[in-house]
């Protein structure tokens, strides 16, 4: 499967600038408010491309959710383990000197990475084991390629006393060896995943064809905004709280709304999360950074906005890395939480209509703006995060070339959703910067990929 | 459930005729090249089995086990492309008047075009589709375009298909109606259960002509067991693993065994 297809049924506007979303938000027959879309659809994509024995899991899953959503008591809940638990609100922190390499432009880090288990995932997960509780399910599983969300279903599943199984792709439990065991140390089992490319997304196979072995007591934790209805609405609605966080944080710390918001994208749950709190501000321009692997043009990479076209895996119409004959292709990126041949269907909707920009970073690009974070700021960020650093540099160096008259680069505001930390790849780094002594163990993990 | 032209739904009825359920065989194309795909096929036509049901190698076959999907992994590695699902239809609708459906997930026909899809299958002599992961809330074009070539849309009815789904899939199928024998992917189990039976029974309620069962039944015991309540039995991953162990020649031996429990009353 080597033939990328790169027609797509429709070309959504590259770029958007401000006057085109206010075009779009006031456009008649368009709804109002971008906010809040309930699914199934978004536009053309999303919806539910499910066996029919999962349908009724599904419906299950939306009634428990919608009537959660409804219930103080539920909402409490949340807010109270946000709070206590994992660390929220999260701070927005303004990154001076990373700045003054993006043109000039105020930066400021929405700090995910300060959260409980280290990045974004911690919403979702609690949400989505407090309605597993809810549906009286005793078990949850789970798919991972790095293992980031494993970690944080199985912190969710020793918190709240339900039983925990991940699928992971066999080289990836290899190759992360300890985050396998950070899982297992949680009481959480890993099922190494053999079958098909053993990759994520046959994690995510795997999972399902538990899912439909088990559903009477298992509740399926799907890790990004992806998948059938309600995952999509449903994981963005427990990482909304990340916009909302930092629309209010900006208002707060410069007086207004910010000029963009970066963040990365594989699935797209860190990103449609902050993205939602500003979908409504047409003045705020939303960028989504894609894995660009070594270059778009290699063929390895995950750049599934930017080169695949629409088809339906996992449940959702959407954009999806396929070759000529609808089958899937294998993704390629430096960071395995960036590394999946889909993405959300609501990532999707709004790049066709263009309200989001969606653009490839490659591990090169992201790599320099790890280490120039590190070096800057004092924060070792995620890989996955570092292509919407390495975004953000370009946006920044855009905004400072395109100022009207009068205006300052220092005027222009850019949030960068920081997703995650990079504690997990420290060797990946260290390997990549050849930091590592030859005849160190250490180096000896890095070559075999591990991230820590 | 509409009946007109079905060439799956004349095929069970051919079989109720003979006081029998029709017994229904699976193979993935390609598996292990075309011509073996379509030898094995025909064996299967002139061996007892009364509808060909042929699956298109994906990527990512969440409804399968492990034996289909190394069959279909070794389909694909093996260079196999979606449109020589073509290849095969013709070349068992050109020996036999047996019925071909395709099994398929969507995305193969979803990027082809639905309807250059259905076309192209019209024209190899296919009977229609069984689609394991297209539920007829997404089917609107499907279901316009299998009317304009009159093919039929075999849809899935689960253990946990509601009462309202269950009717509506059942109107929306044509030819006959997949019962799911158990909450699960294919494989070879030792028993089907009475699952089963309530999801038969239900679909029969809901007003389907015709439901056959598949997911799980790889013996001619039962296949008996099945027939005595359902109109049709689907077997798969046994089929698939005699080919793999055994051959054509294998496929041939299973097909005659498992054609002796199709009887509506065994003597």
């Amino acid at each position: 499967m080597t033939h990328q297809d790169t027609g797509r049924a429709s070309e959504p506007a590259a770029q958007i600038d401000g006057d085109a979303a206010a075009a779009f938000l006031s456009h008649e027959g368009r709804p109002e408010s971008l906010r809040h879309a309930p699914g199934p659809y978004f536009g053309d994509y999303g919806g539910r491309w499910m066996p029919e024995s999962l349908i009724a899991a599904l419906d299950e899953l939306q009634e428990t959710f919608e009537a959660a959503k409804a219930d103080p008591e539920f909402t409490a809940q949340v807010a109270e383990l946000n709070a206590t638990y994992a660390g929220r609100p999260s701070l927005l922190t303004e990154a001076k000197s990373f700045a003054a390499h993006a043109g000039g432009v105020r930066v400021f880090l929405k700090r995910e990475d300060l959260n409980h288990t280290g990045s974004h995932k911690i919403n979702n997960v609690l949400g989505q084991a407090l309605l597993a509780k809810r549906m009286g399910k005793t078990r949850v599983i789970a798919e991972t390629g790095a293992g980031q969300h494993g970690v944080a279903s199985a912190t969710a599943a020793a918190l709240l006393g339900l039983e925990c199984v991940v699928y992971m792709g066999a080289e990836d439990t290899r190759r992360q060896a300890l985050n396998v065991a950070r899982m297992q140390l949680l009481g959480a089992e890993v099922i190494p995943v053999t079958n098909g490319s053993q990759t994520l997304k046959d994690a995510i196979n795997d999972a399902l064809r538990d899912w439909v072995a088990n559903v009477d007591t298992t509740h399926y934790l799907l890790g990004t905004a992806a998948g059938a209805h309600p995952f999509p609405a449903m994981v963005r609605y427990f990482h909304e709280v990340i916009g909302e966080e930092a629309r209010a944080q900006i208002l707060e710390q410069t007086g207004k709304l910010p000029d963009a918001v970066c963040a990365c994208v594989g699935g797209g749950s860190n990103a449609i999360g902050i993205f939602h709190g500003f979908l409504d501000d047409p003045s705020v321009r939303l960028y989504g950074f894609e894995a660009g692997g070594d270059g778009v043009e290699s063929g390895r990479h995950a750049a599934t906005i930017t080169l695949g076209r629409p088809g339906v895996l996992h449940g959702a119409r959407s954009y999806l890395m396929q070759d000529e004959y609808g089958q899937t292709m294998e993704s390629h990126s430096i960071s395995a939480g960036l590394d999946y041949p889909g993405v959300g269907p609501e990532h999707a909707y709004l790049a066709d209509i263009g309200r989001a920009s969606y653009e490839p970073v490659t591990d090169r690009e992201a790599m320099d703006a790890f280490q120039l974070l590190c070096r800057t700021e004092g924060i070792i960020p995620a890989i996955e995060t570092a292509h919407a650093l390495a975004g953000a540099l370009k946006v920044g160096q855009r905004l400072a070339a395109d100022l009207a008259p009068g205006e300052q680069a220092s005027d222009k505001v850019i949030i960068v959703n920081l997703s995650g930390r990079g504690d997990k790849d420290v060797a990946t780094a260290a390997e990549y910067f050849d930091l590592l002594p030859d005849d160190s163990a250490e180096q000896e993990i890095a070559q075999e990929g591990e991230q820590l | 459930m509409k009946t007109l032209s079905s060439k799956a739904a004349a095929a069970v009825e051919k079989a109720r005729s003979e006081g029998r359920a029709a017994l229904i065989g699976y193979l993935p194309a390609g598996f292990p090249d075309v011509p073996t795909t379509i030898e094995a096929a025909l064996t299967m036509a002139a061996n007892g089995v009364d509808l060909i049901e042929i699956g298109i190698p994906y990527s990512d076959p969440v409804m399968d086990g492990r034996v289909i999907q190394d069959a279909t992994v070794q389909a694909l590695a093996a260079g196999f492309t979606v449109p020589q699902i073509y290849d095969v239809v013709r070349g068992i609708t050109s020996a036999t008047d047996v019925p071909v459906l395709v099994m398929t997930y969507w995305n193969p026909v979803m990027r082809m075009g639905v309807r250059e899809f259905a076309s192209r299958l019209a024209e190899a002599g296919g009977a229609g589709l069984i689609t394991p992961d297209l539920i007829p809330d997404e089917a609107a074009e499907w279901m316009a375009v299998s009317d304009e070539f009159g093919l039929d849309r075999v849809y899935l009815v689960a253990p946990s298909t509601s009462q309202a789904r269950m009717r509506s899939t059942v109107e929306a199928s044509r030819g006959f109606v997949y019962g799911v024998s158990v909450m699960g992917i294919t494989g070879a189990r030792t028993s089907v259960g009475a699952a089963a039976r309530a999801v038969v029974d239900d679909a029969h309620a809901a007003g389907a002509e015709r439901v056959c069962v598949g997911l799980g039944v790889s013996s001619a015991a039962q296949v008996a067991e099945i027939a005595r309540y359902a109109d049709g039995v689907i077997v798969g991953t046994a089929l698939v693993a005699a080919l793999r162990d055994g051959g054509v020649p294998a496929v041939a031996a299973l097909c005659k065994d498992l054609s002796t429990g199709t009887g509506k009353n065994p003597s």
